[in-house]
């Protein structure tokens, strides 16, 4: 019954392999990533050591972190987007009893500004504040209520000034910065910008601020050095990197900071916030306390980096066969009042504009500028998701205007390996997008509830709720997306892991942190294939482990993976060596596994325990994929090392008369390279596409004015397990990427960026409406009128 | 502030807060006479949130839990009285369903399991969010309230007027019991919200028949701070009922109850007293205005079918 390759397709009937929720023990039906009789080694659904404890929640996440004596922190932050100010009093907080210290921003003895691309964010609001939620000052007490009460009793006096939450308005607007309010430009020219096309589609789309949302908020605890310095708790994603933030600010060497990981509560983007490990290092430094902090959820939607809204204006050029000719794009980007990241969202936003598509001419401009809005940053997917919202709703409007269908309007322009990127940059790495169109068209599509009886139904509006079968009509959406994998234009991407075997036991040490996207798995699995021995540990993080970078990009599994496989190769080698020269062969005819080296010829057997005599063997290694180049001033160049593409069908429900959606089933084909561990595969790829339907559906953070409105989980939707739909993967291609180590492709952020415009695309073909706004508001997905009763 | 950490710091707590558990609705009403600052509290789910928030801070609480006589409900001529502390979990089952269609069907829907197994029908009355889910049933139900006083003392007053402020409970006084007729027709609640999963209501219509009475009531909660009665749009459409009959509406009188119902809750703006045009609606005003028409007559059709 299985077609082909990779193909799950309907051969246990619907239903066999679609589940709302990552169900341990549902196997993925892919031949390719069939559960197999392996217990270990890559392609093994190895299970995270730290599952257990998570499911029976001893696991320690860092909001359980304690220290004898420790004092609470409470952070006072700006009540208004926009303001000067004038004066801080904090005699009154100072004075309260219990109350044992206060402060503001000349207390930062180091750099007064930090920031992860530049250094422009204050550590406190010094004169201005530039969001609702900065931090202004700071309290260290003997509780938490008596922190927070006297971080509210400092006295703030401000002078209101008019926010600029409009980015179209921040180009001429006076500047809300010294640096200026145009973060970056750039005016992508590829091909003849004169060229036009037969057939031209125009669209205006809007994404709006998608929040991270982590189920734990943030958390750390600040410990006092004898020497002077401090170390640092937390759940941050990119320890090294906050260390030196954190170092630059309190004017320490990098050597006297120490930021130390601890159990990360969900990560979807650059976890923790620098507002807030600064805040609790001078805490403790001054106390000479350990300083603990534990955010709020209103705390956390206000300090953490958001999705960039985007405003997107296209042009799409066509000719008669629907074959595209030119793509002119505007997208601004809303980068909030600090730089942060937004300069590498808006490079992947306009390098991605024209979609996974063959484009001959593009003219495409990306801005991204400061507001007195919430701050942006990298969320999963940034930059690539807006645009991918935007240019597939575009393909839809030119396959309508054309009365072609769809999927075969996207067939007729899908790129391939050799193919250009508006860039100019040659897709080198496998691009087999048609192959995943074609796999998702052809899926099954899910039964019609017709044949259930009506109780059984889940309508639009949930169990119980308004729905009413007569008004609900089902729409079928396509899309196609490209994400690209490690860090852009010239950064340097490199990670070092070493691998330590004594006796029966591996240790891998490598600074790259288990967000739980599988890190730690991984590694184990790379160490059992490549020594054969099945116990693998993961040490815990800290900075005094040589930096992995940030996990991000789906760079751990290629950097990091990397490094832990050239480690452990040379480990192998040392261990074999004094063998192979004994019987005079070289290490390459010698195998390792389940702790036994054995020869080709399986004459020599010996145990790995006895070889190594009781004796330590480490070694260390690095990892540094090839070299990007920045875009030129005309937006040309090799950005990116790696790319990967995924479809994604959407089947979703509309009630039309209520405008109540609900995403039936999610059929996602998905260019992976090679698959590691199938069932946290399957994971990664049921979370991102749970996340982009919230981005399609609920998720936004509602601003009035620069104002956040109802920082909560009630006010910010999430999906609920019944918003998430069956999700069905129906083809996994293993075309391994001959430049990344193992030839796996990231896999968790491609589902994020094609989702919601498969959804978006799904509801235009249920209503007949544009849906050219995200999240969807019910009003936009109401049908065109048609009387129709009973 | 929330931690797991073994030893939770006591120092700010030691200005104790006095917690009473009385065991009946007297005890109740005598331990909120006798600390007039301290505040009553049944499941907590917004109290507990508040103060957990730092938004509240009581000096005492009197919690209503142990309250076995406001647990339960019985029938008393045509009525049934059902305790403040029933759950809205308890109100979901279908034995109170038999009784009470759209009680139980709102209570269904007031958020998710953890909630409602925590939540009491006297707190989301008392609570009186404009989303509350029981109050447009209570509304269009004509409930009527049990408010126990100092000295055993019991007054009673509609739902309404306290959800609209006629009246007030006084210092002291604990909701104890709610009054609801027993109409043994058809009735329904219906709720449109932003997700599938449990969510806030965008706007809820509930639609009682009472045959008895002739009537038709109809409430719409979550557009306005208090659930709104559509008076005249019910008085019209039970007008066209056939109530020996079969009680059927053709689809055009449904669709009509429903822009009747909605232009009532949602009307279009005053011109403005110097004349001119009258503003528009906002767009969003028109999609709530929809969503009520649609709620209101699915409900009615519902109701009638």
């Amino acid at each position: 019954m299985r077609k082909g390759n990779g193909m799950t397709g309907s051969a246990d009937g619907p239903g066999a392999v679609t589940t709302g929720t990552p169900a341990a023990g549902t196997p993925l039906t892919s031949p390719a990533a069939e559960p197999s009789s392996q217990a270990y080694g890559l392609g093994a659904s190895l299970t995270p050591v730290d599952a257990p404890a998570k499911a029976e929640g001893a696991f320690a996440y860092a909001a359980d972190l304690w220290a004898e004596g420790l004092l609470w922190a409470a952070i006072l932050r700006s009540p208004h987007p926009h303001a000067r100010i004038l004066s801080i009093d904090t005699a009154q907080a100072a004075a309260m009893p219990g109350v044992r210290a206060v402060i503001t921003h000349q207390d930062v003895p180091g750099d007064a500004a930090h920031g992860r691309r530049v250094a422009d964010r204050p550590a406190f609001a010094r004169e201005l504040v530039r969001h609702h939620g900065e931090p202004i000052a700071a309290v260290a007490a003997d509780h938490p209520d008596t922190a927070r009460l006297a971080a509210a009793a400092i006295v703030v006096e401000f002078e209101i000034l008019e926010p600029l939450t409009d980015p179209e308005e921040s180009f001429e607007a006076e500047p809300l910065h010294p640096d200026g309010n145009l973060i970056r430009h750039i005016p992508l020219r590829y091909g003849d910008p004169e060229v036009t096309g037969e057939v031209i589609v125009e669209g205006l789309y809007r994404i709006g601020r998608q929040d991270p949302a982590p189920i734990g908020a943030e958390a750390g605890l600040a410990v006092p050095r004898q020497d002077g310095g401090v170390e640092i708790y937390t759940a941050s994603t990119d320890p090294h990197t906050d260390r030196d933030l954190a170092a630059a600010c309190f004017g320490l060497p990098p050597e006297q900071v120490k930021v130390v990981v601890t159990g990360v509560p969900g990560a979807l983007g650059d976890r923790e916030d620098t507002g807030m490990q600064v805040p609790l290092g001078l805490l403790a430094m001054k106390t000479g306390c350990p300083v603990k902090l534990a955010a709020t959820r209103e705390e956390s939607f206000l300090g953490h980096a958001h999705r960039h809204p985007t405003l997107l204006r296209y042009r799409h050029h066509a000719d008669r066969e629907g074959r595209l000719l030119k793509v002119e794009a505007q997208i601004l980007l809303d980068g909030g009042a600090y730089a942060d990241t937004s300069a590498d969202a808006l490079a992947a936003a306009v390098s991605f504009a024209a979609g996974p598509y063959v484009v001959p001419h593009a003219v495409i401009d990306g801005w991204a500028v400061r507001t007195n809005n919430p701050p942006s940053g990298h969320v999963r997917g940034e930059g690539a998701m807006q645009v991918c919202a935007a240019y597939e709703g575009q393909m839809d409007k030119l396959a309508a205007e054309l009365g072609l269908e769809p999927v075969e309007l996207r067939l007729r322009n899908v790129m391939a390996t050799g193919d250009l990127l508006p860039t100019g940059q040659t897709v080198t790495c496998p691009a087999p997008v048609a192959e995943l169109l074609r796999a998702v068209r052809e899926a099954p599509l899910p039964a019609l509830p017709k044949e259930s009886p009506e109780s059984d139904w889940l309508l639009p509006g949930g169990p119980g709720g308004a729905g009413e079968p007569g008004a609900v009509r089902r729409g079928v959406g396509y899309a196609l997306g490209m994400v690209h994998m490690l860090g852009t234009e010239g950064a340097d991407e490199v990670s070092t892991a070493t691998v330590k075997v004594n006796g029966p036991v591996a240790t891998v040490l490598c600074a790259a942190v288990e967000t739980g996207q599988g890190f730690a798995t991984l590694a184990r699995q790379i160490v059992q294939e490549t020594l054969g021995i099945e116990e693998v540990h993961v040490a815990s993080v800290d900075t005094d482990q040589p930096p992995a970078g940030a996990g991000a990009r789906g760079r751990h599994t290629w950097v990091s993976g990397g490094a832990v496989e050239r480690a452990a190769k040379m480990v192998r080698t040392q261990l074999l060596q004094p063998l192979a020269a004994k019987f005079g062969m070289s290490t390459e005819l010698l195998s390792i596994a389940d702790g036994k080296i054995t020869s080709y010829d399986g004459v020599l057997s010996t145990t790995v325990a006895e070889t190594l005599e009781g004796k330590e063997l480490w070694a260390t290694a690095q990892c540094r994929p090839h070299p990007t180049e920045p875009l030129d001033a005309t937006g040309q160049g090799d950005a990116f090392v790696g790319l990967a593409f995924a479809a994604v069908r959407a089947v979703v429900d509309v009630d039309i008369e209520l405008g109540a959606i609900r995403v039936v089933e999610m059929a996602v084909a998905q260019d992976v390279g090679r698959v590691l561990n199938p069932r946290q595969l399957r994971t990664r790829i049921e979370a991102g596409v749970t996340q982009g339907i919230g981005a399609a559906l609920s998720e936004h953070l509602r601003v009035a004015k620069g104002v956040v409105r109802r920082p909560d989980l009630t006010g910010y939707a999430l999906p609920t397990a019944l918003d998430a739909p069956d999700i069905r993967i129906v083809k996994l291609i293993e075309e391994r990427d001959v430049v990344a180590p193992f030839g796996a492709k990231a896999a968790s952020s491609i589902p994020v960026v094609v989702s919601p415009a498969a959804v978006a695309s799904a509801v235009r073909n249920a209503t007949g409406r544009p849906v050219i706004r995200l999240p969807i508001r019910p009003q936009a997905a109401v049908g065109q009128p048609q009387p129709q009763q009973q | 502030m929330s931690t797991h950490a073994p030893h939770a710091p006591q120092a700010a707590q030691s200005a104790a807060q006095p917690v009473t558990l009385p065991g009946t609705l007297d005890e109740a009403v005598a331990a909120l006479t006798a600390m007039p600052a301290a505040v009553p509290v049944a499941g907590g789910t917004d109290l507990m949130a508040s103060v957990n928030a730092g938004q509240l801070r009581p000096t005492a609480l009197v919690g209503l839990g142990r309250i076995s006589e406001i647990r339960g409900w019985e029938y008393l001529d045509g009525h049934a009285l059902l305790g403040a502390g029933l759950t809205l979990a308890r109100m979901g089952r279908p034995d109170f369903a038999a009784l009470i269609p759209a009680l139980a069907a709102s209570a269904r829907a007031a958020g998710p399991p953890q909630i409602r197994n925590a939540g009491t029908l006297g707190g989301n009355i008392v609570s009186a969010a404009p989303t509350g889910d029981t109050l447009p049933v209570l509304a269009a139900l004509e409930a009527t309230l049990v408010v126990a006083g100092a000295g055993g003392a019991r007054r009673e007053m509609p739902v309404s007027h306290l959800l609209t402020g006629m009246e007030m409970l006084r210092a002291g006084e604990v909701v104890g019991y709610v009054r609801v007729p027993l109409l043994h027709a058809p009735q329904t609640f219906l709720k449109a919200t932003g997700r599938t999963g449990p969510g806030r209501a965008l706007a809820s219509a509930a639609v009682v028949l009472d045959p008895a009475r002739r009537n038709v009531r109809c409430a719409i909660g979550a557009v306005a701070p208090m659930p709104l009665r559509p008076l005249e749009a019910e008085r019209w459409v039970a007008s066209l009922v056939d109530w020996d009959g079969r009680r059927t509406l053709v689809p055009e009188a449904l669709t009509a109850f429903g822009e009747y119902v909605a232009m009532a809750c949602i009307p279009d703006p005053q011109p403005s007293e110097e004349g001119g045009e009258a503003p528009a609606l906002p767009p969003a005003a028109l999609h709530l205005r929809r969503t009520v028409a649609a709620l209101a007559r699915r409900g009615l059709g519902r109701a009638l079918a």
